[in-house]
């Protein structure tokens, strides 16, 4: 956490550059279809857009973890820091700084939340003292989790494990947190807790991040710059204000428009728009 | 009366010693059922191999020694020279750790995220590849393994118990030995799986793969530390086992004895494989001893799928299954 605030003089560098890739599962789901984007240094960047538009994919294309779910990144290139990605195992990600907070939180469910902190220190070198200290200070903006630090994970509530699985990512000391859907099944007040501790996390500790979220209301609150993706491909991009006032984005993704809050029924895909515009 | 109760003190002593290797054998499974979600059907035989490969590095034999003969006509068959049992019982270890190695590389790498049931279908084809290697490399014969430990009735239990009660208890040295060893080894196990660090990341694993993957946790070194823990495992029980019996090809199916073990306790749980085994043992051995004379006896080799199918029926995930933990 310390190294990547040193490095955060400019703000504009790139850390992970996502160039074109290409996504299939299982030799035959093409489920990405040239996706490319950037994360800058010191940043939230948000990935944005409906279920099955890609979001998960492409965070999990970036931290690697797409191999054990029969995927493949077929064309483009990720690079992270100007290294390339592929070839790398998730482990080497973590040790690289880059690591993911799943969608669902998946905490390991038997093992206290003290102890699912722990294994976030897995890839560390650097001594027990260290670790303890980091410990200390994942406490220190989750403090719910010292009281519950006993508690069986899987006893704990949806927030608290949301709070333990991006703690469990603090405890590698990353420089990129790949953060998928955290406000999925939660109460808007945890939400907004949570993403809170995100912003925290950025500005005091100089983590980027990297969010996929469905909530785009939320998410272009706190991001810096976003991407909305649709079906597979990004289908606009730009600075989170920008977005934010963006009429389309308004309508399709935010709800509302000239005219007021729309129904469900008359919410209609961005993409499908565009063609019928053009 | 008081004689019938002290006989039956006497078996259920002796049923609780035959319960020690019946739970050593199910704990090899309960290890690798738990870090991998497979059901390692080659549990048996690896304690076969292992005490084949321990009594063959002891005797010095030549591993292989019938196909380079038979390749090269030498008559080669041993080194001539006897390892002593503490080193080749090191020795065995590091063939365990190759052999789990192995599997990992050139089995279950290929097989990420398949079904379980081809998982399984790997390791009994494992089970039979590793039964030949075994008959190849050390040969078919009936051996004697002999690593030191105490053998016969023990006198001190056989004097101090017929002085106190007029009966003397016959307990087996090898069954004592073989308890504390097991004793030592289920503590020195929940020690390293509570309180180290790759403990800790056994028991992530065991929770959530995806999760532990993305934590930066190598699942395919832990799946190679399981399993070579789960051939230490089968190691102890084929000493055990080899002790007692002498080191032969029926020692494999041991392994269907640890499957009622594992009904009863439950497939995800270390205490399950213990206490499972310990009613196991003691309860066909009082089964035998009660009801056996009335039904004429024979009854060890049955009673404990009987005891196992009653269990499936009315609790499913044994005594001591994994509460699954379901929010809402």
């Amino acid at each position: 956490m310390e190294a990547a605030v040193t490095q955060n003089q400019d703000p504009a560098k790139t850390l992970l550059e996502v160039n074109n890739i290409e996504v299939i599962y299982n030799h035959v789901i093409l489920v990405l279809k040239g996706v490319s984007l950037k994360v800058a240094e010191g940043g939230i960047t948000a990935l944005l857009g409906g279920n099955g538009a890609g979001k998960t994919t492409t965070l999990k294309a970036v931290s690697n973890l797409l191999h054990s779910e029969r995927g493949e990144v077929t064309k483009g290139s990720i690079s992270y820091r100007g290294d390339a990605v592929a070839g790398l195992d998730p482990a080497d990600m973590v040790k690289r700084g880059v690591i993911q907070v799943m969608e669902g939180r998946h905490c390991f469910e038997h093992l206290t939340v003290e102890e699912n902190l722990m294994t976030g220190a897995y890839t560390r070198g650097d001594g027990r003292g260290a670790v303890a200290a980091d410990l200390e200070k994942v406490y220190t903006y989750f403090p719910r989790l010292k009281e519950r630090r006993t508690s069986q994970a899987g006893y704990t509530s949806g927030g608290e494990q949301q709070m333990c699985a991006i703690g469990r990512a603090l405890m590698s000391r990353p420089e990129t947190i790949l953060l998928d859907e955290p406000s999925m099944g939660l109460a808007p007040q945890l939400v907004e807790e949570i993403f809170g501790i995100v912003r925290d996390l950025n500005e005091k500790e100089g983590v980027s991040f990297l969010l996929a979220e469905q909530n785009t209301n939320v998410a272009l609150r706190f991001a810096h710059y976003g991407y909305i993706l649709e079906s597979g491909r990004v289908v606009m991009d730009g600075p989170a204000a920008e977005l934010r006032e963006n009429p389309d984005v308004k309508e399709f993704y935010l709800g509302v428009s000239e005219e007021g809050r729309k129904s469900f029924r008359d919410v209609r895909s961005y993409r499908r728009r565009k063609r019928w515009l053009s | 009366m008081p004689e019938q109760f002290l006989f039956a003190t006497e078996v259920v002593l002796n049923g609780l010693m035959a319960g020690v290797l019946y739970a050593l054998v199910a704990l090899g499974f309960v290890l690798i059922y738990k870090a991998s979600g497979i059901f390692n059907y080659a549990q048996g035989v690896m304690a076969l191999f292992a005490a084949l490969t321990l009594v063959g590095i002891m005797d010095g034999q030549v591993p292989f020694s019938h196909l380079i003969n038979a390749i090269f006509g030498t008559e080669i068959h041993h080194f001539g020279w006897h390892v002593p049992a503490l080193l080749a019982i090191l020795l065995t270890i590091g063939v365990m750790v190759v052999l789990a190695w192995a599997v990992q590389r050139f089995i279950f790498r290929h097989l990420v995220n398949q079904e379980p049931i081809l998982l399984f279908m790997a390791t009994i084809g494992l089970a039979y590849f590793l039964e030949g290697v075994g008959d190849l490399m050390w040969g078919s014969d009936i051996k004697k393994l002999d690593v030191g430990l105490p053998q016969g009735i023990n006198d001190w239990i056989d004097v101090t118990t017929f002085e106190a009660f007029g009966y003397g208890f016959f307990i087996d040295n090898l069954d004592i030995s073989a308890t504390i060893v097991a004793i030592i080894l289920v503590g020195a196990l929940i020690a390293f799986s509570q309180y180290t660090k790759q403990g800790r990341a056994l028991r992530a694993v065991a929770d959530d793969h995806q999760a532990a993957l993305s934590v930066g946790i190598s699942l395919n070194f832990i799946w190679i530390l399981v399993w070579s823990i789960a051939g230490f495992v089968a190691l102890v029980a084929g000493i055990m086992w080899g002790a007692k019996s002498g080191v032969q090809f029926s020692l494999s199916l041991i392994a269907l004895k640890a499957l009622p073990v594992l009904m009863l306790g439950g497939f995800t749980s270390i205490p399950g494989a213990i206490v499972g085994g310990l009613i196991i043992g003691v309860g066909e051995k009082l089964f035998e001893f009660l009801i056996g004379p009335m039904v004429g006896g024979a009854t060890e080799n049955w009673f404990a799928y009987v005891l196992a199918l009653i269990f499936l029926v009315f609790r499913p995930q044994g005594l001591f299954g994994e509460k699954i933990i379901e929010r809402v």
